[in-house]
């Protein structure tokens, strides 16, 4: 297959992911289509990885693995947080930074 | 065959990234983000990625969505509908905005002309992205952003712990502590205590 043909699937992702964070409104869901934004990227990594015969696009890969996993870990540790103040877990509601 | 396989996984990849999208119910979406998770790797491994494949599989799907998974069922609860304060016009610019970067990002794609994304790719020897290839790359070409990067989740796991952990004084001034009904001891009723542990949750120190 053409490198061609992953790059769309890839940009596909990432769209679908654009319009998850922009629609929903759930904190966790919205983390949610940031993975998939991310994986995204990563697939545009491999493929171009793959077109160029080089490794470095996987390492890529894997470190943006390692940071969308810190990601996670901040962004449910915030979500829990939220539920333990008894705050609404909609972003719509949640516009005040103050504590 | 490659073709065949190609299409399978990007059909499993795009329709478990719809879910995650559409599902109304969050432990759903997550279990749809496993599935793309799923399609995603076996891309990979079309791609001769088969070290990433195997960690997407092992850390994502494995690890992380295990996290989500207990989160939501730590927080539950469905998504509430779009407020009437947005309506549908908000979800309707969403669309039309995702829409139109889809459009933009294959125009960049198709109209760079670039020779190379036209073959299979540039030839690949024997061992491309085995995990014995790419430890050693980690440990020799790429040493820094690998400690870089174990700092990093260090500091991550830190955080999320300090963020998530039970605060004194946040929780819920009904709720009796032990240390409230040794002191209803002493005073007398409960009541006493549930007043104390109302000054207790109104500042740190106040017992």
């Amino acid at each position: 297959m053409p490198i061609t043909w992953y790059l769309i699937v890839s940009a596909m992702v990432f769209c679908i992911g654009v319009g998850g964070v922009l629609t929903r409104r759930n904190p966790l869901v919205i983390l949610l289509c940031l993975e998939l934004m991310l994986n995204a990227a990563n697939l545009a990594l491999v493929a171009f990885a793959r077109a160029h015969g080089n490794q470095e696009g996987q390492i890529f890969a894997l470190i943006v693995m390692v940071v969308a996993a810190c990601e996670v870990a901040v962004g449910l540790g915030l979500i829990v947080a939220l539920y333990r103040r008894r705050l609404p877990i909609d972003v719509d509601e949640l516009r005040e930074l103050q504590g | 065959m490659a073709e065949v396989s190609f299409f399978v996984a990007a059909l499993i990849a795009l329709s478990g990234a719809g879910g995650t999208v559409l599902l109304r119910n969050p432990f759903y979406a997550v279990l749809a983000l496993v599935c793309h998770l799923l399609g995603l790797a076996a891309l990979f491994l079309l791609l001769r990625a088969e070290f990433v494949a195997a960690a997407q599989v092992i850390i994502y799907a494995g690890a992380v969505m295990v996290l989500y998974v207990f989160v939501v069922a730590y927080v539950g609860g469905q998504d509430r509908p779009l407020s009437p304060r947005h309506g549908p016009g908000m979800r309707a610019i969403a669309l039309v905005f995702a829409t139109a970067l889809l459009v933009e990002i294959a125009i960049a794609v198709i109209g760079s002309g670039l020779t190379v994304l036209d073959e299979e790719g540039s030839g690949f020897f024997a061992g491309f992205g085995t995990p014995a290839e790419i430890g050693e790359l980690f440990l020799t070409k790429f040493l820094l952003a690998f400690e870089i990067a174990s700092l990093l989740l260090l500091i991550a796991a830190v955080g999320a712990v300090i963020l998530a952990r039970r605060r004194s004084g946040l929780d819920d001034p009904r709720e009796l502590s032990v240390a409230d009904l040794m002191r209803s001891g002493e005073k007398g009723t409960i009541g006493d205590a549930e007043r104390g542990s109302l000054e207790e949750a109104a500042g740190p120190g106040s017992h």
